[in-house]
């Protein structure tokens, strides 16, 4: 899941973590009253908004307004700006970095400091960061807050802050599920202060059902995939157009690699998982046929899911959006032979690999 | 011998009477799983297929000496389910259970390393030691025993590698679903380090995609083996910061790219197949 930044704020300000003060508005007429001067910024869930005009300056409430109107609208990405966020603009003496993540190799969570904030952090010189693993089941001590504040020269007053947003940091990371927390720029005010310049909160999906706050939050999806989504299917839209459908998320990526091997290129991902639940695949084709692929590949390679349960799915969907898209299917699992007949029955191509099915579903394609 | 699961282990299946606990218990049984017991918190003094329930994984344990665990838990209690079957002493657990929070899988894989478990997953096909023994849910029918290690991040995927392995003649010792998510208890690495020490394995073969830097500290550990290794990338075409079904299957900030684990397994000398049903041929070759 991922956090509109005036949203991440307002979760960081539940956890105690300084941020400057500031005002959503969907229109420049909501903008009654912006902290000023105040920088005027594009609430969209995809970076470069910057470079795109999504972030401008104001010094009046005048100008505020002008800014607001300027960008609501606008597209950014795939994105069109629907609401911005007017913040307090910091009087900023210097910019540190400090983040959260996970470090899957040493199965840990990860702190990253650094006094070279401001910067995109892979561009940062390794020596200039300092990383330190948090033991999951100790947590985050004082002493390894005292040791970074110590490596990162900073003077005490400034350290203190930083150990205490650190802290709160990660009871926010393992509070709410987060897979990231960043902050960049930690800025360093010239009243002395220490303020969340910038908040950055990924939570992981799977923890949705422990955040039902959150779950109904938008996010970066399409409306297909949010579709898809609300059912529980795994659905992604890729720039392709022919629409793949398989079982399992390995099997599913390896089937779009070989169609894009054979010359064709894959429009969607859609992983049916275990699932030989006649209306769930129904469903996953309707959804699939929405997004009007030039033809469609179908690979099962079915342990438990029974393949003629799957086929009976797949003709049901056909038939009942009246569709005339070429389907191919390459199915292998129970009752394979039953699954044959259905599908030729309802003039679909089986095939016996995924890379005879691949070359058929390339040499099929409607012209789009 | 094989690695993690041979005819001296003593399964217990947590969830055993639920669907899919059911179903794979007899799938296992008829596989030479010697399943000894199951654990349904309430269902104790039951049976499934013959195997005696009982309440909690120590009764469990403690009645039937199990040595090893197999979990059909839902992800809302696998957490609590997982520290259970630590507790009970067993050695080996297996976590198929997806959708698990990651913060979770955290807690419980830290505790059973210091408490010397190994675990397999979360979200993972599990292992299956060819005509032997089976703590997962793979399909029997494609294993064949013979010489030849599977390490897998993937299900089905895998099943289909292995499927052709059979079909050409190339048969297994051990098949280790490892799980396709970001955190897991037993890495690439470790397995493969398992079967480098296996007398039985001759080769081993990596089913890995996207995300992560397993294949490439694999890759490292491949280079120093004296047998030979191949392997499988999924998701050559996914494109970065899209999740591709697997939690732990996204490029993000430019790492975990198909192109850098190719690279890697390249400069270890390990063959990459550029269709999964090339895996037999790459073995054919040596």
């Amino acid at each position: 899941m991922k956090f509109y930044e005036y949203k991440a704020h307002e979760i960081f300000r539940k956890h105690g973590i300084p941020v400057p003060r500031g005002v959503l508005a969907a229109s420049g007429e909501d903008l009654v009253d912006p902290p000023l001067p105040c920088v005027v910024k594009a609430q969209v869930l995809v970076g470069g908004r910057g470079k795109a005009g999504g972030i401008k300056f104001a010094h009046t409430v005048e100008e505020a307004r002008q800014a607001a109107r300027a960008i609501l609208g606008m597209r950014i990405g795939p994105y069109t700006v629907r609401q911005v966020y007017a913040q307090e603009l910091l009087d900023i003496a210097q910019e540190l970095y400090l983040s959260i993540t996970i470090d899957r190799s040493a199965r840990a969570p990860l702190l990253m400091a650094s006094t070279r904030g401001g910067v995109e952090i892979e561009s940062v010189p390794p020596e200039h960061i300092v990383r330190v693993h948090i033991p999951p089941l100790v947590g985050l001590q004082p002493f390894v807050l005292r040791n970074l504040a110590k490596r990162l020269g900073l003077p005490r007053e400034v350290a203190s802050q930083v150990s205490d947003i650190a802290k709160k940091m990660y009871a926010l990371f393992r509070g709410e599920d987060a897979e990231v927390v960043e902050i960049n720029p930690l800025a360093v005010l010239k009243d002395g202060r220490v303020v969340a310049g910038d908040a950055k909160l990924v939570v992981d999906d799977n923890a949705e059902y422990r955040h039902p706050e959150y779950a109904k939050l938008p996010q970066d999806r399409t409306p297909l995939e949010e579709e898809a989504h609300d059912e529980g299917i795994t659905f992604i839209q890729l720039d392709g157009d022919i629409g793949a459908i398989a079982n399992g998320a390995g099997l599913t990526m390896a089937t779009l690699d070989v169609l894009n091997l054979k010359g064709g290129r894959g429009g969607t991902f859609l992983d049916l998982g275990g699932t030989d639940d006649p209306e769930l695949v129904k469903r996953a084709f309707e959804i699939l046929l929405k997004a009007n692929p030039s033809a469609i590949f179908l690979n099962i390679f079915g342990g438990i899911t029974k393949a003629d349960t799957v086929a009976l799915g797949v003709t049901e969907a056909i038939e009942a959006m009246g569709a005339d898209v070429p389907v191919v299917a390459r199915i292998k699992g129970v009752n394979e032979d039953k699954a044959k007949q259905i599908l030729a029955g309802a003039g679909m191509h089986s095939v016996g690999t995924i890379e005879e099915g691949a070359e058929l579903a390339v040499k099929l394609r409607r012209a789009a | 011998m094989a690695v993690l699961l041979d005819k001296s282990t003593r399964l217990m299946v947590q969830g055993i009477t639920g669907h899919q606990g059911q179903f794979h218990t007899k799938a296992m049984l008829e596989h030479g799983t010697n399943v000894v017991a199951g654990v349904l918190p309430g269902k104790g003094g039951q049976e499934v297929h013959g195997v005696p329930v009982f309440d909690s994984c120590q009764e469990a344990v403690d009645v039937t000496d199990a040595n090893a665990s197999i979990m059909f838990v839902p992800a809302p209690y696998a957490k609590d389910a997982s520290i259970e079957a630590v507790e009970s002493r067993v050695r080996l657990l297996v976590i198929v259970t997806e959708r698990i929070p990651f913060h979770d899988t955290l807690d419980v894989v830290t505790y059973a390393r210091a408490k010397g478990v190994q675990i397999i997953g979360p979200n993972c096909p599990g292992l299956c030691t060819a005509g032997v023994a089976k703590a997962g849910i793979m399909p029997n029918h494609i294993f064949t025993p013979g010489p030849y290690g599977v390490i897998s991040r993937s299900g089905t995927l895998t099943y289909e590698i292995v499927d052709a392995m059979t079909k050409a003649g190339f048969g297994q010792t051990t098949c280790v679903g490892i799980g396709g998510d970001p955190i897991i208890g037993t890495s690439m690495v470790e397995a493969l380090e398992l079967f480098a020490r296996d007398p039985e394995t001759k080769g081993v073969v990596l089913v890995g995609e996207i995300g992560g830097t397993a294949e490439e500290e694999a890759a490292r550990f491949a280079k120093t083996m004296d047998k030979p290794v191949w392997a499988y990338v999924a998701g050559q075409t996914a494109p970065p910061g899209k999740r591709m079904g697997h939690a732990g299957a996204i490029i993000a900030q430019g790492m975990g790219t198909a192109e850098s684990k190719v690279r890697a397994f390249a400069e270890a000398g390990v063959p990459v197949a550029k269709y999964p049903r090339d895996i037999p041929e790459l073995i054919r070759r040596g």
